[in-house]
């Protein structure tokens, strides 16, 4: 376990030291001048908004890829990482975002990829013991694709610890949990901890930094911007060093059902909704209905991989319906009319990949202006496009909802996550829609261009539109939406109005309990 | 040491100078080839690449009355060009919908075929007038052909690529065959080949004293037309967002599986209309051999015209100039025939090479220490 440059390390030293960490792409630099210390058996987290080089730092440090500048320190020793072998052999796991698990295989058969060969039941047994000390519940036999995220996660985190780390990466592990599983990650990270292993914790949720870290440091815009201790700070503080700027937040006034105010007619209605799944791994979706008035926000809540995106292609019309009447938009039966026909009906949709789906990222602006309106709104006569009309489009949505880019009419793929979500969001808004549906509305955007999303959504349901959000952000849900429903295995359960929700009560539906079950403990649910 | 580093953006300076650098890197390691086979390189360059475009200068210097031959090569160059405009024109849009027919040149062969068995199933006397449906009958041959790629893509998810490749092979034993065959010319003492096509549907020739026929017009009307669809259309748009991303094409409401049809069925007529034009206008009946290659050098000229139809244009003059110099090099260099497919090798070699620099640039570096 001895890499290069191990040195004895007296009381008092580091575990890890970045220095001056520069990271240049081509003029871009990702990182400048970083530095971060983190201290044996601290719970560092790496707070900054998404493009602040928070991924940039954790690749060098894991060797993925190398500073252009700058040094690293491993118990006091200078160390070059050049890949990510060297990390492990070092001592440093990471855990990705996105999972590297194949689907295929058990869980003992993809831990026994990422190892030195031994015998596949010395191995199950070990993964079994570290299993039961960090109370990471898994069976090693099982096929990981009838895994939840939640036990992929666990199965990502048990392949680290085998290697017996000193420093855990961890890159925004909670964006795919339930609150009850962060709270089991949350004890599990706390043993490592007091057992001397320092964790480092990449989060945009400070509220869960709050809970969890006993040190931060805040990047923005590749520069080490503050180091704090959580504990002493609020998440608004934070988030104010984050974005540099005082933030507003979005908060619903008060739902429709507090403060009495009259909800339209039912405009989004989907009826006993059944979908096949498309591949093996895929979810089908189980009779689910829902009904969104106009006026209203209903937000459904739910884990990635729940059948969010199943549903979603339903909505649109990329995927077909069993039944024309199973969806049901402003009264028409829409379930097997295609996405044209759903949008000159009066609805509108925001996908929730940007690159790729909602928009493609090598059109300029106005050609993206023509994807969804190019017969609702006659961006197109006939088969002829109307270039001015399509660029008069664009110049309407930058303005409306503040894009900022570079050029006048640049590739949608140049532009940052928030301004391109911004101008995809307002895109759709802009038609004053009677349904909107949108999915993951602040994925991956900064705080000021998610607090603009937010506040347009409200204000189209208060024009009377009925507005239907998809999200996995329970804080977006609270903050936003009149009622509450859950998305677990393909099934939808009622919607509740959120008044009478909790955090808890949403975490427990998403992890499966039912609805009427609310009384049960929460230490009992399957976790 | 060398690095190669992402840029920010796309350059599209480069996205348009990468064919010069592939052409110039073309005719620099063509020297060096010549050099090594103990040719004078600069002497044997000016015979491939630069004749034809001296025969032009002396026919635009020369007074009338002695010019008139100097036309004839680079009227050639353009008889060459038109079959491999058509095709690549097609090809240029079918490759930007990302489906990948690589077997133009067997519906080349159909178009060849469907289109001769018109002619020679008309009777002796034909009306000049048959032409247009002989060319049409050229389109749905080609189109025939490119429909099995398509059906079994869009039916059963088969790669486009093989089918379409294989049946290449199909078409080409199916001609010979035929001309064995059911084509066979009664009096050709047993020769592989056709009766002679009647005047009807031979296409006239525009500059007497040279082979510049009709077709020339054909073609740049095509690619016009397939620029402006390309550029202007909801077609074309379809095209293009279902070739960079299909699942927005889906968001947009545009399916897939149609535009998999129009590409196909778009790029296979035009390659069968090629095949109808070109052995009209130069062999004039069918025989074992009837330039089917074009099919695949016309996938040089798309990615040389940057899949744009109008580009293909270009493309389709500068391959026709390498025929050209392939045969001039053959007759006054005494090098061998495969000289002409090593250039066309070469040129799409470096091509694809250079169009690294439109995503990438190059850095010196001085080596990280470490």
């Amino acid at each position: 376990m001895t890499g290069p440059g191990h040195a004895d390390a007296g009381p008092g030293t580091p575990l890890f030291e970045a220095r001056d960490i520069v990271k240049k792409f081509g003029e871009f630099a990702a990182n400048s001048d970083v530095g971060l210390v983190i201290q044996p058996g601290e719970k560092h987290a790496l707070l900054g908004e998404n493009g602040a080089g928070k991924s940039t730092l954790v690749k060098m440090m894991y060797g993925v890829m190398q500073p252009t500048s700058g040094e690293f320190f491993w118990n006091g020793a200078r160390i070059v990482i050049h890949k990510p072998a060297e990390a492990r052999e070092l001592g440093i796991g990471m855990v990705f975002q996105h999972f590297s698990v194949f689907d295929a295989l058990t869980v003992v058969e993809n831990i026994a990829l990422a190892l030195p060969p031994e015998p596949m039941k010395a191995l199950s047994r070990r993964i079994e013991q570290v299993s039961e000390s960090y109370g990471l519940a898994i069976d090693p036999r099982r096929a990981v694709h009838t895994l939840s995220v939640g036990e992929k996660q666990r199965v990502e985190i048990i392949r680290c610890l085998l290697q017996h780390p000193k420093l855990l990466i961890m890159d925004e592990p909670t964006s795919v949990l339930t609150p009850q599983e962060t709270r089991v990650l949350f004890e599990t990270l706390d043993k490592l901890a007091q057992e001397g292993c320092s964790i480092l914790y990449i989060s945009h949720k400070l509220e869960e930094v709050k809970a969890l870290c006993d040190a931060a440091t805040i990047l923005r815009l590749g520069r080490v911007v503050a180091h704090c201790d959580p504990k002493a700070e609020t998440a608004r503080s934070m988030a104010e060093m984050m974005v540099g700027d005082e933030i507003a937040w979005v908060e619903r006034k008060g739902t429709s059902a507090e403060t009495g105010a009259e909800t339209g007619p039912v405009r989004l209605k989907v009826d006993h909704l059944n979908l096949p799944a498309a591949s093996e791994f895929g979810i089908s979706l189980k009779d689910l209905s829902l009904e969104v008035r106009g006026g209203e926000v209903v937000g459904i809540a739910g884990v990635a991989g729940e059948g969010q995106s199943e549903l979603m292609e339903a909505l649109t019309g990329e995927v077909f319906s069993d039944r024309a009447e199973a969806i049901l938009i402003d009264g028409e039966a829409m379930g097997r009319a295609g996405p044209t026909r759903r949008r000159l009906a009066g609805a509108a949709f925001v996908p929730e990949e940007r690159n790729g789906h909602a928009a493609v990222s090598e059109l300029t602006l106005s050609e993206n202006i023509i994807l969804p309106h190019h017969t609702a709104e006659r961006v197109a006569t006939r088969s002829w496009i109307d270039f001015g009309k399509a660029a008069a489009w664009a110049k309407r949505v930058r303005e409306a909802f503040d894009v900022r880019s570079a050029t006048e009419n640049p590739a949608a793929g140049s532009l940052s996550g928030g301004n391109l979500q911004k101008f995809i969001v307002g895109r759709e808004i802009l038609r004053e829609p009677g349904v909107l549906v949108v999915s993951q509305p602040t994925w991956g955007v900064d705080a000021g261009a998610a607090s603009v999303i937010r506040r347009a959504l409200i204000d189209l349901a208060a024009r009377g539109s009925a507005v239907l959000v998809i999200s996995q952000d329970l804080e977006e849900i609270f903050s936003i939406c009149d009622k509450i429903a859950v998305i677990h295995h393909g099934r939808l359960s009622k919607e509740h109005p959120a008044a009478e929700m909790t955090p808890e009560k949403v975490g427990l539906l998403m992890g499966g309990a039912h609805p009427e079950a609310s009384e049960i403990p929460a230490g009992e649910v399957a976790l | 040491m060398i690095v190669l580093e992402p840029r920010p953006q796309p350059s599209r300076a480069l996205a348009l100078l990468s064919p010069v650098i592939a052409i110039g890197l073309t005719l620099l390691a063509g020297g060096i080839l010549m050099a090594l086979m103990g040719k004078p390189p600069l002497e044997a360059l000016r015979i491939y690449f630069f004749q034809p475009f001296e025969e032009l200068w002396m026919w635009i210097t020369l007074p009338e009355g002695e010019r008139e031959m100097w036309l004839y090569t680079p009227a050639e160059v353009i008889v060459k060009a038109i079959p491999l405009a058509l095709i690549g024109a097609g090809l240029a849009v079918c490759f930007r919908a990302n489906v990948w027919n690589i077997g133009a040149a067997g519906q080349y062969t159909m178009g060849a075929i469907i289109g001769g068995w018109f002619a020679l199933s008309a009777p002796e006397g034909a009306s000049g007038l048959l032409l247009a449906p002989y060319l049409i009958a050229g389109v749905l041959g080609g189109m025939a052909w490119a429909a099995i790629p398509a059906f079994l893509r869009v039916r059963f998810n088969a790669n486009e690529i093989l089918v379409s490749l294989m049946l290449t092979y199909v078409a080409g034993y199916l001609l010979d065959w035929l001309v064995r065959g059911a084509f066979k010319d009664p009096l050709g003492f047993g020769f592989p080949q056709s009766e002679d096509f009647q005047d009807a549907f031979i296409m006239p020739v525009l500059v007497e004293g040279t082979r510049l026929h009709l077709g020339v017009v054909v073609a740049i009307l095509v690619a016009v037309a397939l620029w402006v669809m390309m550029g202007r259309t909801m077609k074309g748009f379809e095209v293009r967002v279902i070739g960079a991303a299909p699942r927005a094409g889906a968001f947009a409401g545009f399916s897939r599986d149609r535009t998999i049809w129009f590409v196909l069925l778009l790029s296979g007529g035009l390659a069968g209309l090629a095949g109808a034009i070109e052995v009209s206008a130069t062999v004039q009946q069918l025989q074992p051999q009837i330039s089917a290659e074009y099919g695949f050098v016309a996938i040089i000229v798309a990615f040389l015209g940057r899949l744009n139809p109008l580009g293909a244009l270009f493309g389709a003059v500068i391959l026709a100039i390498s025929y050209i110099g392939g045969e001039n090099a053959q007759i006054l260099l005494q090098l061998p025939k495969a000289v002409t497919g090593i250039f066309q090798g070469m040129l799409l070699f470096f091509l694809l090479g250079c169009d690294t620099l439109i995503r990438y640039r190059i850095r010196l570096m001085r080596p990280a220490r470490g």
